[in-house]
């Protein structure tokens, strides 16, 4: 019972501080574009901009789409330049385009296709494979949250 | 008269007596099949069964002993249905119609089949070109703004305009009357029937997309019968389904990491176009592999120049030593003309150096005619299509302009010899029509009330178009007006996106909506579409239709394209202009004295 009200108690602490805490890293995170975030392009690939590779490591702000949903328990989400008509998990001709980024939540949350959201999280620039779905993203936030949807 | 419950009941025991019957058999009844080509055999029953109660005969005898092996025998596929029997690269040398029958005891089945010679090679070469989703108005609206028309007569014609022989094309697939890509390509390039969404495979219920019964395609056919060069062009991904149909067996186009390794393993000579990012390993930013496949370093170590640019393409193709050429021109599809001559929207600031499919097509040519065998090379104008799609008819009509001038370099070519087979057909059609004209002069804002048709149309003023055969400015104030029938909901603006290609509908929630970047486009006009908005197939731009296409063809063994002909008829005359399976060289003169006799009696 008392762990309970703990929880209610910690839970309802974490309610009322998250928009001050969101507020202060909405103010201080530097903003990252979608067209900030390749340098260089051709057939033989892509590079990370000077600004991304300026900013690897640091808590970064970002604005986007929520692409649909991989799956229910997903523990990323994708956010895209332009909301994703089809859902490319779902879609036998769609494909993801170049310029997403693969967010990480420190809580896991469910978000709705086609939401515009601002997300916070440290930049994260290389490939990695997720190991549960197998998905290869280049670009990631990780431990972030979303600020505003 | 019997009671209705009765005869209710009646009709459920037959439905159920059908539904039980759910075995099949592939290759599908009334496949025509070319002489010593491959294709995998499979048989299918309902009910899980040991293998000793299995039989499967053709034309009577054991099919093990015809096929001079044993099958691979599966007592449950996928773990719960029936068992299978599969016979993997099996060919039948002898033309005539073969039965094939199983039974398992309790359920039997049959299928029949043509197998067909050739009468002998016609034709040194073949150049295959597909205008992907090109529907008459595309011909029509190119030959308009291309040619000039005045007084109802127009000042030229198109390169396919005028090749003597031309045939209407039936499209429909082996699941459905709306076909693909992947499963128009298919028929094209095995002369098998497919499915939505496959290449070079049966669909069947398999699981993995790769276990399907695959047939062999024209590229396998001719690499392996001939000493003749393959060449694969497109200015949409090369792993994309009409490309990927001359070399590809899955069940699912979407596998276009497994689809680029095919084209590898294929031994295609040239192989130019977009979709490189599938050509990269995933540690590379822009790749869109799951694995550490560099395909470009097995290109390069099997001897391929490499090209990236349309300079390099040129000087690739030049050098008389380069024999393989390999050139990727965009990690995704390709630009269109109307964006890389005149607007420079979509992706041409990032990729300047992106060749024309004319250019794309001559270089091909210079290569592949090094070969003294000769070459079958397919050229595919995919962004007819991905412009069609949503619905943005003016970048569609300058790609089928583009169509024209690749199809020109082909036939500058084969006047030379004379010894060239050259086709262009579309793989489907698009509810697309040419409804009359838009004039900006009529007064008002209303841009619906300045839609003219009958006399009203008139003539579009288009300017003069330059000697590449384009407009050199598509928004003028007199234009065509080209709409789809088959549509999402979508706000008309009557006029070209000059800003980038159009996006008709997005997706809100569970269902497609009109897009509402273009509510305020002066004069806009929402229509409310007739296509699903919600579920698997909610459409958020337009879809093929069933409409015949429009095949053209000139050269050695083109007389056999007339009438009406199937999507796998065109199969069949490229390998019979190639002879790939010659019967009157094998039978004898009295034979085909016989046959000559037999046809003229017909």
């Amino acid at each position: 019972m008392s762990s309970r009200r703990q929880f209610v108690r910690g839970g309802l602490a974490a309610a009322l501080l998250q928009p001050w805490l969101a507020g202060a890293q909405e103010r201080e995170a530097p903003v990252l574009r979608f067209d900030e975030l390749y340098g260089a392009v051709g057939p033989r690939g892509l590079s990370f901009s000077a600004r991304v590779n300026e900013l690897r490591g640091r808590t970064v702000r970002m604005r986007g789409y929520a692409a649909p949903p991989l799956r229910a328990d997903a523990r990323f989400l994708v956010l895209t330049r332009q909301p994703m008509a089809i859902c490319p998990f779902c879609s036998s001709d769609a494909d993801w385009p170049a310029d997403i980024m693969v967010v990480y939540c420190r809580q896991p949350s469910l978000v709705p296709g086609g939401q515009l959201l601002q997300v916070s999280g440290r930049l994260e620039a290389g490939s990695a494979t997720d190991p549960d779905t197998g998905f290869v993203s280049q670009l990631r936030l990780r431990d972030a949250e979303i600020v505003r949807s | 008269m019997p009671p209705i419950s009765r005869l209710a009941g009646a009709l459920f025991l037959g439905t159920f007596a059908l539904a039980s019957q759910a075995g099949a058999l592939y290759p599908l009844d009334r496949a025509t099949i070319l002489a010593g080509s491959r294709f995998d055999i499979k048989v299918e029953f309902d009910a899980a069964s040991p293998e000793s109660a299995l039989s499967v005969k053709l034309n009577g005898k054991p099919l093990s002993a015809e096929a001079g092996r044993p099958s691979q025998y599966v007592e449950r596929e996928n773990g719960k249905a029936g068992s299978a029997l599969i016979w993997r690269d099996v060919s039948l040398a002898t033309p005539g119609v073969y039965t094939l029958e199983a039974s398992d005891g309790k359920e039997t089945m049959s299928v029949s089949w043509e197998v067909y010679g050739t009468g002998a090679r016609k034709a040194r070469n073949v150049i295959f070109f597909v205008g992907d989703g090109m529907t008459l108005a595309n011909r029509t609206a190119a030959r308009i703004l291309s040619r000039g028309i005045k007084e109802g007569k127009y000042f030229g014609k198109l390169a396919f305009d005028d090749m003597p022989h031309m045939a209407l094309v039936g499209t429909s697939g082996a699941d459905s009357i709306i076909t693909d890509s992947a499963n128009s390509m298919s028929a094209y390039t095995t002369g098998h029937k497919s499915s939505v969404n496959a290449l070079g495979v049966y669909a069947s219920r398999a699981a993995g997309n790769l276990d399907h019964p695959k047939v062999e395609t024209l590229a396998e056919v001719v690499k392996r019968r001939t000493g003749m060069a393959v060449g694969i062009v497109s200015d949409a991904e090369i792993e994309d389904a009409t490309p990927a149909g001359m070399v590809a067996h899955t069940r699912r186009r979407s596998d276009k990491a497994v689809i680029a390794e095919q084209l590898f393993q294929s031994g295609a000579d040239v192989i130019l176009g977009g979709g490189s990012a599938y050509f990269l390993p995933r540690n590379v930013p822009g790749s869109k592999r799951k694995d550490d496949l560099d395909l470009y370093a097995k290109f390069t170590q099997a001897g391929y120049r490499v090209a990236g640019t349309d300079s390099e393409l040129g000087a690739a193709a030049k050098d008389p030593k380069t024999s393989k050429l390999l050139g990727l021109f965009h990690l995704d599809n390709m630009d269109g003309a109307l964006d890389r001559h005149f607007l420079k929207k979509n992706t041409v600031a990032k990729f300047p150096e992106q060749p024309d499919l004319a250019d794309m097509t001559r270089h091909a040519i210079e290569v592949l005619s090094r070969n003294p065998n000769g070459f079958v090379l397919m050229v595919e104008a995919g962004l007819i299509d991905k412009f069609n799609h949503p619905m943005d008819w003016e970048r569609s009509v300058y790609d089928t302009i583009m169509l024209s001038n690749a199809v020109q370099v082909a036939r500058d070519f084969a006047a030379r010899n004379d010894d060239t087979l050259i086709i262009v057909t579309p793989d489907h059609t698009h509810g697309a029509s040419i409804v009359g004209t838009v004039d900006d002069s009529k007064p008002g804002s209303d841009l619906r009330e300045k839609v003219g048709v009958y006399e009203e149309a008139g003539f579009p003023n288009y300017p003069k178009a330059n000697a590449q055969g384009y407009p050199e400015r598509v928004d003028v104030s007199r234009r065509l007006y080209m709409t789809y029938a088959n549509t999402p909901d979508y706000y008309e603006t009557f006029g070209p996106k000059m800003e980038g290609t159009f996006v008709p509908a997005i997706r809100n929630g569970d269902e497609m909506i009109a897009n509402p970047a273009y509510k305020d486009v002066p004069g806009a006009l929402l229509r409310v579409g007739n296509l699903p908005r919600k579920g698997a197939r909610a459409a958020d731009q337009g879809t093929h239709t069933a409409d015949d296409g429009l095949v053209s063809a000139m050269g050695p063994g083109s007389e056999r394209f007339a009438g009406f002909i199937d999507n796998t008829e065109v199969f069949r005359n490229i390998v019979d202009a190639l002879g790939l399976a010659p019967q009157q060289a094998k039978a004898g003169k009295k034979a085909a004295v016989k046959a000559r006799k037999a046809v003229a009696a017909q």
